[in-house]
């Protein structure tokens, strides 16, 4: 009974986020798909650009912790034990990787690197 | 795509899905669904049936067996009875008493959730005839049925307090966070005045069976934590009334509890049951072994004895001795939920005579046992399907932290996240999980997807 059916995982974000779901998947996917071409296309990491992404990033993680600690009526300043600084590192994180991608991407496609 | 095939697809997901160390990959947020376990239901074949399935009853577990006949059953003749329009999300009523929520955040209407074919029927049930095989409704209109659901819940008994008097909840230090949504706002504004002044906060349970029995207790460790944020702890004292010898019925968890009462400076009596109560002189008595005692109280949360409802009582669905045949919960096999003396009756949440299994979470692992069980009988078959008791409560011991208390019949400890988060630490992923994610999977249940 532990088995976890990836449907419930799909059940319980769809009441959680309604359409918003959808609209973070699309752009997960398509930011992903878009990270991808560039780096095929340019066959490099533009370590200029990178920099720019990486402070974007901590923004961005930053916020994903804010945006947490608002829709749980609590906060990080909360935290009691392992397990909380596994979510906070977590949070952080994936605002962090997902904004830094965003970013790159997003530089590298309005501005190529000049070769 | 045959359905061998799909079955196989499903196997091989199930095979390689996420452990649980994983899963907390996927963040704290869906981590909620392990609360409410998923069923089976997804891979299984309809069954070709003309049954007539009466669900009295459309709350968690009325709602959630509608949704789970609909998916296992082809051309079942399936009927809600319920006088309430609205739905309520009752795990998030000590969230609107804290002052966390809003009224909305628990009220949706039935109908939202009401699944394809099922038709509602919105009156109350006036008669449960289980020798004739029906039920009849306070219209008088009989609904005969060759299976019955009862999923009636239960009454919250505040006439059997003298002196109690649910339009004066919110006034004078009177809090009760179960009556109702706008009862359970009355009740912040109640505790929150409370929390700017102090004086003497009580706090009990009563002495009967009751859903979500951590909610008293709760309460106390919102309440104190309020005092603590407005700088005001130390011009209050508070007091838990414990109804036996217990603050919880797993011991391991009444054992942390009474720890963390003691270092948070709550006093605790046992064997104390509220009796009666003066609200406008503020004066709660306290049934005891010694005699009843008073209590001059600033704040009070009434939480009244609580009973099968009176259609159940008056009919011969009840256990017939024993501890449970007084308040009338009903006589089922607790592995199973199926009625001992009705082999076409099951009872599913609160109205269940069952020990433990008071809350959603109990619902969710209840009603996917009992349908199994109803649709193996009527397709001729066994179903092996059973339910250990499986109940589970985020006890939230201040704002922002909460111990994940789950457990079963056994008194045993189920974490669902061994190793990870410690059931009886305070942390603030098990609070994040109660407030983020307890409800979109509870919505999930409802609508048999979780």
């Amino acid at each position: 009974m532990k088995d976890l059916d990836p449907l419930v995982f799909v059940a319980v974000f769809q009441e959680m986020l309604g359409p918003l779901l959808w609209v973070m998947l699309l752009l997960i996917v398509a930011g992903t798909a878009a990270f991808g071409a560039l780096l095929l296309k340019e066959r490099t990491i533009n370590s200029k650009r990178l920099l720019r992404a990486e402070m974007a990033g901590l923004l961005g993680g930053g916020l994903a912790l804010v945006l947490m600690a608002k829709v749980s009526s609590s906060g990080f300043t909360d935290a009691g034990g392992p397990a909380d600084w596994f979510l906070i590192a977590m949070v952080f994180g994936l605002g962090l990787a997902g904004t830094a991608i965003l970013v790159y991407t997003y530089l590298g496609w309005r501005q190529p690197a000049a070769r | 795509m045959n359905k061998d095939e799909l079955k196989k697809i499903l196997g091989d997901a199930k095979a390689v899905s996420l452990d649980r160390r994983k899963f907390l990959m996927f963040g704290a947020a869906g981590a909620g669904s392990l609360l409410l376990r998923p069923g089976d239901a997804h891979a299984a074949d309809k069954v070709k049936s003309s049954a007539q399935i009466v669900i009295a009853g459309a709350g968690a577990a009325g709602l959630a067996a509608a949704s789970y006949l609909v998916q296992k059953l082809d051309g079942a003749k399936i009927t809600l009875i319920d006088a309430r329009k609205e739905h309520y999300y009752q795990p998030g009523f000590t969230l609107v008493a804290s002052g966390i929520k809003t009224a909305p955040y628990v009220v949706s209407s039935t109908r939202d959730y009401l699944p394809g074919g099922v038709e509602l029927v919105e009156e109350g049930v006036a008669e449960f005839d289980p020798e004739g095989n029906k039920v009849v409704t306070t219209s008088g209109k009989s609904y005969p049925y060759d299976f019955l659901i009862v999923a009636t819940g239960l009454k919250l008994d505040y006439a059997a307090i003298p002196g109690m008097d649910t339009e004066q909840i919110g006034n004078n230090g009177l809090g009760s966070i179960y009556h109702s949504p706008a009862k359970a706002e009355a009740t912040w504004r109640a505790m929150s005045g409370f929390a700017d002044k102090g004086g003497v906060g009580v706090f009990s349970r009563p002495a009967t069976e009751m859903k979500c029995a951590g909610a008293p207790l709760k309460y106390a460790f919102i309440t104190d934590d309020y005092l603590r944020r407005r700088g005001n702890r130390g011009k209050a004292e508070m007091v838990y009334n414990a109804h036996n010898k217990a603050l919880f019925s797993v011991p391991i968890v009444h054992e942390k509890v009474r720890m963390l009462f003691d270092d948070r400076g709550v006093k605790v009596n046992y064997e104390r049951a509220l009796e009666s109560i003066d609200l406008s002189k503020r004066i709660a008595t306290f049934k005891s072994p010694v005699g009843p005692i008073e209590i001059q109280y600033d704040f009070i949360n009434v939480i009244p004895p609580m009973r099968a409802p009176d259609p159940v009582r008056n009919s011969p669905l009840p256990w017939q001795e024993g501890g449970w045949a007084k308040d009338g919960w009903i006589e089922v096999d607790k592995h199973n939920l199926r009625h001992k003396r009705f082999a076409n009756v099951f009872a599913v949440g609160d109205v269940a005579g069952v020990p433990k299994g008071k809350t959603a979470a109990s619902v969710k692992w209840q009603v996917p046992v009992a349908v199994d069980h109803l649709v193996a009988t009527i397709s001729g078959k066994e179903s092996t399907s059973v339910y250990n008791g499986y109940t589970s409560c985020p006890l939230i011991t201040r704002l922002g932290q909460a111990m994940l208390i789950e457990f079963d019949y056994k008194d045993n400890l189920t974490p669902s996240f061994p190793g990870v988060i410690a059931p009886l630490e305070e942390l603030w992923i098990s609070w994040v999980m109660k407030t983020m994610a307890l409800k979109p999977t509870y919505i999930s249940m409802l609508r048999g997807r979780a």
